[in-house]
């Protein structure tokens, strides 16, 4: 019941990221939200397996919390060697 | 139940990213919320139990193509260009066909079903036979690997080709434009220089 509870939490948390990436005013904000997304999904598989009694899928979640990070980098490094003017692009 | 609930959690989520990306116009936020809808995909898969899939789809949707639209978005414009007509018909032919789509996907058999079609053709012998003729326990690679070697290898050509045919593209590009920008400029050292900042 307790894991249930705090996928919930999870849910909400992912609803109101969704909105902040969606609507944020700088891409930074939206970069930051995505992120948080995939932290929060990493989360949710760990609760899901415990909250369904099989918490083999913890290694999932160690892989997606590499990717997570890996696709962040990969996004903050285009903007450090982008062409474009930082006003244009923030 | 819990499964149920989860499910349908995330796949209204991938509609509502879907219908940001729709809606966004800056290019990096689209590549960026793309990389969360393929995260959120992948743990739609792990609530189906289809662990290998999910993994898949981390690590190339979420991983892989999020880099390499990046790469390539270095040498795009930041902003989508402004849709000035609005495809009616295209919109008309689309709602048709993900509509047949629905009513199909009722006939399919429930999931999980273990009197489905799918499950009753090859998916016995597989699971009875695989290990006393190959000896490999995992049953998935030893369809993919021994059934259907062949095919594998087919795959296993065809995706190396992709990403062959991508590295060409990228990097002739980024070659030819470093070319023509040490030729242009008459300052060679502020061209070296950049070139060391971008490789740092």
């Amino acid at each position: 019941m307790m894991f249930v509870a705090v996928l919930i939490a999870c849910a909400v948390c992912i609803v109101m990221l969704v909105a902040r990436a969606a609507s944020g005013p700088s891409a930074f904000d939206r970069i930051l939200a995505v992120n948080s997304v995939g932290t929060i999904i990493i989360l949710g598989i760990s609760l899901h397996g415990f909250a369904l009694g099989r918490p083999e899928f913890v290694d999932i979640s160690i892989l997606y919390a590499v990717l997570n990070f890996l696709g962040t980098l990969a996004i903050l490094r285009f903007y450090r060697s982008s062409d474009t003017s930082d006003e244009d692009v923030v | 139940m819990i499964e149920l609930w989860v499910n349908v959690f995330l796949v209204s989520l991938l509609v509502i990213i879907t219908f940001y990306i729709m809606r966004l116009r800056r290019l990096i936020g689209i590549v960026a919320l793309s990389g969360a809808y393929s995260l959120t995909a992948a743990a739609i898969f792990v609530n189906m139990d289809a662990v290998d899939v999910a993994f898949t789809e981390a690590a190339v949707g979420s991983g892989i193509s999020t880099i390499l639209f990046l790469a390539a978005l270095r040498y795009l414009p930041v902003e989508e260009a402004h849709e000035t007509r609005y495809p009616v018909w295209s919109l008309f032919l689309c709602g048709i066909v993900g509509l047949m789509l629905i009513i199909a996907a009722f006939a399919l058999p429930e999931f999980g079903d273990p009197n489905a079609p799918a499950h009753l053709h090859v998916a016995p012998r597989y699971i009875e036979e695989s290990y006393p003729l190959f000896h490999i326990p995992n049953v998935v690679t030893n369809v993919l690997a021994s059934y259907r070697g062949f095919d594998t290898l087919g795959e296993t050509v065809v995706v190396f080709t992709a990403g062959l045919g991508v590295i060409i593209l990228l990097t002739g590009s980024t070659l030819s434009m470093r070319f023509k920008q040490s030729a242009t400029s008459s300052d060679n050292q502020t061209a070296k220089s950049d070139e060391e900042t971008r490789d740092a």
